[in-house]
């Protein structure tokens, strides 16, 4: 069937993809900087060091065989030992990446709340003064640097109002003196899982300055996307069919018209789940908040490789595989996407 | 005149805005109030002073005028926009035209390769690029670039396609006419054109891209003036002395927002596709 | 009996170079139960006048007429609420006028749920006998198909279905077999034909093809440069056209012309919608034209079964 071989295609480009995305990691990682041996074996290493971290980090190796190595490795979950803190990465990881991936998917969620109706309604009405409004909106919302963007929120919202906390994940009576138990690591779901309603309303708080700084731009982006598309698809002659058959305008804007513009919004899911991933970045530092994004700011500086390269490969990882879910949902949204 | 008419009243205002920036960068050295310290020179009898008559914009820690500092830093940002467009392009275009013009096992093998550098978030892909070559301005846009030039590739690409079928390429290919010299003579300008519109619209996001490196500390050295990077040396004194970040900051997103404004203008309000910038 | 009743029907859209005239003055008038075909060139004017019944007119047009009724009711503030209940509208391109990323069944459920409240099971049963009437055959399965996994003949068959799932007893067919093979389109009109006799609709038949005027109308309007200049008996109007305008439409048929021959085409072009006219219309094209055709509109002639616009007073050559 053509679904199923559009099915076993992309999910064999995907897996081609994640190799590439492997070598090209482990060449600027491993190979681009100029002495990792001297970086591993510590500050200010005496010749007998750097020769001990060589044959460790194997870097005498043949090319090919290191890459081996170092896609095996990293397939195992064995993402080695950061230079700086001398901990395993893959249990730093194990603590990063759910804050990450809940950031994420929270400052997702609100993009896609915040653009797609904006885009829909915009486009219903469109010249009107909300267009012009909405459309304003997004023009700013695109243009802010988001690293601005954090620090004007938290002025505003953290400092000034005093209605949001400044920077964290959790507040500190509660992470200090009764920290939640590690189950998901997504602090949302286990406050649920602990039944702790407090804690959990204590981390939703918390969320929203971040989310909010994440979601702006994507949100920008899936309002104008959805509002060109939603005009292409009310001109055209299936919605006067419809409406000649006497639909009610709400059916016609959001059963039908909305309908078809779900590719495109299935696009700006993985757009802003990227910039999200992306932006965790910059904004994890300004608000404190300990996932995969400060991580990787921290070792910048410290060219802490094997955490750059580990942090890179597992959010480009989850990024690629998010993708293939989309393009796979929407194949079987739309019937025609597989045919092409 | 007719320009701005096309323009519109919201295009025309990001012309100026654009064009006034271009103008501080140029004449930097005559228009700030303080030329030393927009270049480096601390002057530590005036750390972190509010806005006032003296200082427009403030001072920063090391007592610089911001104003100063936010002019030389239009040099700088105004810079690293263009080149890593003009960076992206040069690798990009050649890449596409030859994808797009060969076809076969050669577009295959370019575009999986294009597929791979797309398949990252992009500014974790620079930031991995710019640690693993030190930081410095040039680095910092190789490092945007290299997330950046499939783009360019892609597009080229699908306006060679276009252009391949035309009845003159195919006459001119019959009439045996070297492969260098069809693509450069009859697909290069036709392929060039939308892409150099395209490569106009994203100024905006490359600059954004690479404020956001030098706010990470990826991009140009001290004591040279950023804007990225004067934003996150505000940051220690966020939000008291809020004026620090503040006044680069703005300058960022004028900028920014001048040039989707006449993006937006240029290409008659359509939405943009990117997911680069920060 | 009367079913809709047109008289100076109007369509102007105003613009930065002057109002521009989509439809001029049209005269309409289709009994109960007839098929009334509407005949033109692209750009006369008949799609917009089918739009202005809907109440479907772009936004911004000004739609203007003396009389302007659809069964005793005035449709300058009536077609909102008659559109998908008395009238309904068969689309040119079936491909197009289904939406694409929904099923049948669900579309055909969208029109039946907005103009009843049976159940869901009831309303099932209603859409299978609807496609079943319309000469579809396997409807359970096709409830399930999406449009492009259609045939042309087939998606204007569930079009015809939803405009009768409307309960709509006015159906305004715009090119409904333009899109379609010859054959498959003769069959689509057979169709009408039968639901016409079966359920007593009326149809306006909106069409450039003087051959389904011939297999299926009853009477018929031809329109020129938004003007309606003649109306009649599809039968008289086909074999006595009395304005130049139809006879030179006709002539223009392949069928009217011994093989080996070339097809008359009509000289000159449609006026421009900006353009205000003074004397004829269709005198800048006109094989007779006289000087008074320039100068003066053309009086109506004929009686009240088959009348015309023109200055000659007797046979179009």
């Amino acid at each position: 069937m053509d679904l199923a071989r559009y099915i076993l295609r992309r999910a064999l480009l995907s897996a081609f993809v994640v190799m590439g995305v492997t070598f090209l990691v482990f060449v600027v990682a491993q190979v681009v900087p100029s002495d990792p041996a001297a970086l591993y074996a510590g500050p200010r290493p005496n010749a007998e060091q750097i020769e001990k971290a060589r044959v460790t980090l194997n870097l005498d190796a043949p090319l090919p065989e290191r890459f081996a190595r170092f896609a095996v490795s990293m397939a195992t979950g064995d993402f080695g030992v950061s230079y700086k803190s001398r901990r395993l990465i893959s249990q730093d990881l194990r603590v990063y990446l759910p804050a990450t991936l809940e950031l994420a998917v929270s400052s997702t969620l609100l993009a896609l709340l915040i653009g797609i109706p904006a885009g829909v309604a915009t486009a219903a009405r469109q010249g009107s003064w909300g267009d012009r409004l909405g459309s304003l909106g997004s023009i700013l919302a695109v243009a802010m640097p988001t690293f601005f963007f954090a620090m004007l929120l938290q002025m505003i919202f953290a400092s000034w109002l005093g209605i949001l906390p400044l920077s964290g994940r959790l507040s500190r009576e509660i992470s200090i003196s009764d920290p939640l138990p590690f189950i998901t690591g997504f602090n949302l779901i286990d406050a649920m899982l602990a039944g702790r309603p407090q804690v959990f309303v204590d981390a939703l708080w918390h969320l929203i300055l971040p989310a909010l700084t994440l979601a702006a731009y994507p949100a920008g982006i899936a309002m104008r996307l959805t509002r060109s598309a939603m005009i292409d698809i009310l001109s055209r002659r299936h919605i006067t069919a419809a409406r000649a058959l006497g639909l009610p305008e709400r059916r016609i804007l959001y059963g039908h018209a909305l309908r078809n513009a779900v590719g495109p919004a299935l696009t700006m899911i993985g757009l802003s789940f990227a910039f999200a991933l992306t932006g965790s970045v910059l904004v994890e530092i300004i608000f404190a908040w300990p996932g995969l994004g400060r991580y990787v700011s921290d070792s910048i500086l410290s060219k802490d490789f094997p955490v750059i390269a580990a942090a890179t490969l597992v959010v480009t990882v989850c990024y690629v595989l998010m993708n293939l879910v989309i393009d796979l949902t929407q194949a079987v949204v739309d019937p025609r996407v597989a045919l092409k | 005149m007719s320009v701005l008419r096309r323009l519109g009243l919201g295009g025309s205002l990001g012309l100026a805005v654009i064009l006034t920036f271009a103008l501080l960068a140029v004449a930097a050295p005559l228009l700030a109030p303080y030329p030393g310290q927009g270049m480096g020179d601390p002057n530590v009898t005036a750390k972190l002073t509010p806005p006032s008559a003296e200082f427009w914009l403030g001072t920063d820690h090391l007592g610089r005028d911001l104003l100063s500092r936010v002019i030389y830093g239009t040099r700088v940002s105004m810079s690293a926009g263009l080149m890593i467009v003009a960076v992206s392009l040069l690798v990009g275009l050649p890449v596409g035209l030859l994808a797009g013009y060969f076809g076969g096992w050669v577009d295959e093998a370019l575009m999986r390769v294009t597929d791979v550098f797309l398949a990252f978030p992009a500014l974790l892909l620079a930031v991995l690029m710019a640690a693993a070559l030190g930081p410095g301005l040039l680095n910092s846009i190789v490092a945007v670039s290299v997330t950046w030039w499939p783009w360019y590739a892609r597009m080229a690409r699908a306006e060679v396609l276009v252009l391949r079928g035309q009845p003159y390429v195919e006459a001119a290919r019959l009439m045996g006419v070297s492969h260098p010299r069809i693509l450069i003579r009859h697909i290069l300008p036709g392929a060039a054109r939308p892409l150099l519109v395209q490569a106009a619209l994203d100024f905006g996001p490359a600059l954004l891209t690479a404020s956001a490196l030098s706010f990470l500390g990826l991009g140009v050295l001290p004591p040279t003036a950023d804007w990225g990077k004067m934003v996150d040396e505000g940051r220690k004194f966020f939000p008291d002395r809020w004026w620090v970040s503040t006044a680069p900051g703005v300058a960022i997103f004028l900028l920014a927002l001048a040039f989707s404004v006449l993006g937006d203008a240029l290409r008659g309000r359509e939405g943009g596709k990117r997911d680069d910038p920060s | 009996m009367t079913l809709l009743e047109i008289k100076a029907l109007s369509v102007t859209f105003p613009s930065n170079t002057g109002p521009v005239q989509a439809v001029r003055r049209v005269d309409l008038q289709i009994e109960r139960g007839s098929i009334h075909g509407l005949i033109g060139e692209s750009g006369c004017g008949k799609t917009m006048t089918g739009m202005a019944l809907l109440g479907l007119a772009p936004q911004g047009a000004r739609i203007a007429a003396d009389v302007f009724r659809f069964d005793g009711m005035d449709l300058t503030t009536h077609a909102a609420s008659l559109r998908g209940r008395r009238i309904a509208l068969i689309s040119q391109d079936p491909a197009a006028a289904l939406n694409p990323v929904l099923t049948i069944g669900r579309q055909m459920d969208d029109v039946l749920r907005t103009h009843s409240a049976q159940p869901k099971a009831e309303r099932r049963v209603a859409a299978v006998a609807l496609l079943t009437a319309t000469g579809l055959a396997g409807p359970e399965l096709l409830l399930k198909r999406y449009p492009h996994q259609l045939s042309g003949g087939m998606q204007q068959r569930v079009v015809i279905a939803q405009a009768l799932a409307t309960g709509a007893d006015f159906l305004i067919a715009d090119e409904p077999t333009t899109a379609l093979d010859v054959t498959v389109g003769a069959q689509v009109l057979a169709l009408l034909r039968k639901l016409v006799a079966e359920r007593g609709l009326t149809v306006l038949m909106i069409t450039h093809d003087m051959d389904v005027v011939a297999a299926v109308c009853d009477r018929a309007t031809v329109l020129y440069a938004g003007l309606s200049v003649e109306e009649g008996p599809a039968r008289a109007i086909l074999t006595h056209p009395r304005h130049p305008y139809a006879a030179a439409l006709l002539a223009a048929l392949p069928d009217a012309v011994p093989h080996g021959q070339r097809l008359a085409a009509i000289e000159g072009r449609i006026p421009s919608p900006t353009q205000p006219i003074t004397g004829c219309a269709f005198a800048l094209r006109c094989p007779s034209v006289m000087p008074v055709c320039h100068e003066v509109p053309p009086p109506r002639r004929g009686g009240s079964d088959h009348g015309w616009l023109c200055h000659l007073d007797g046979q179009a050559p």
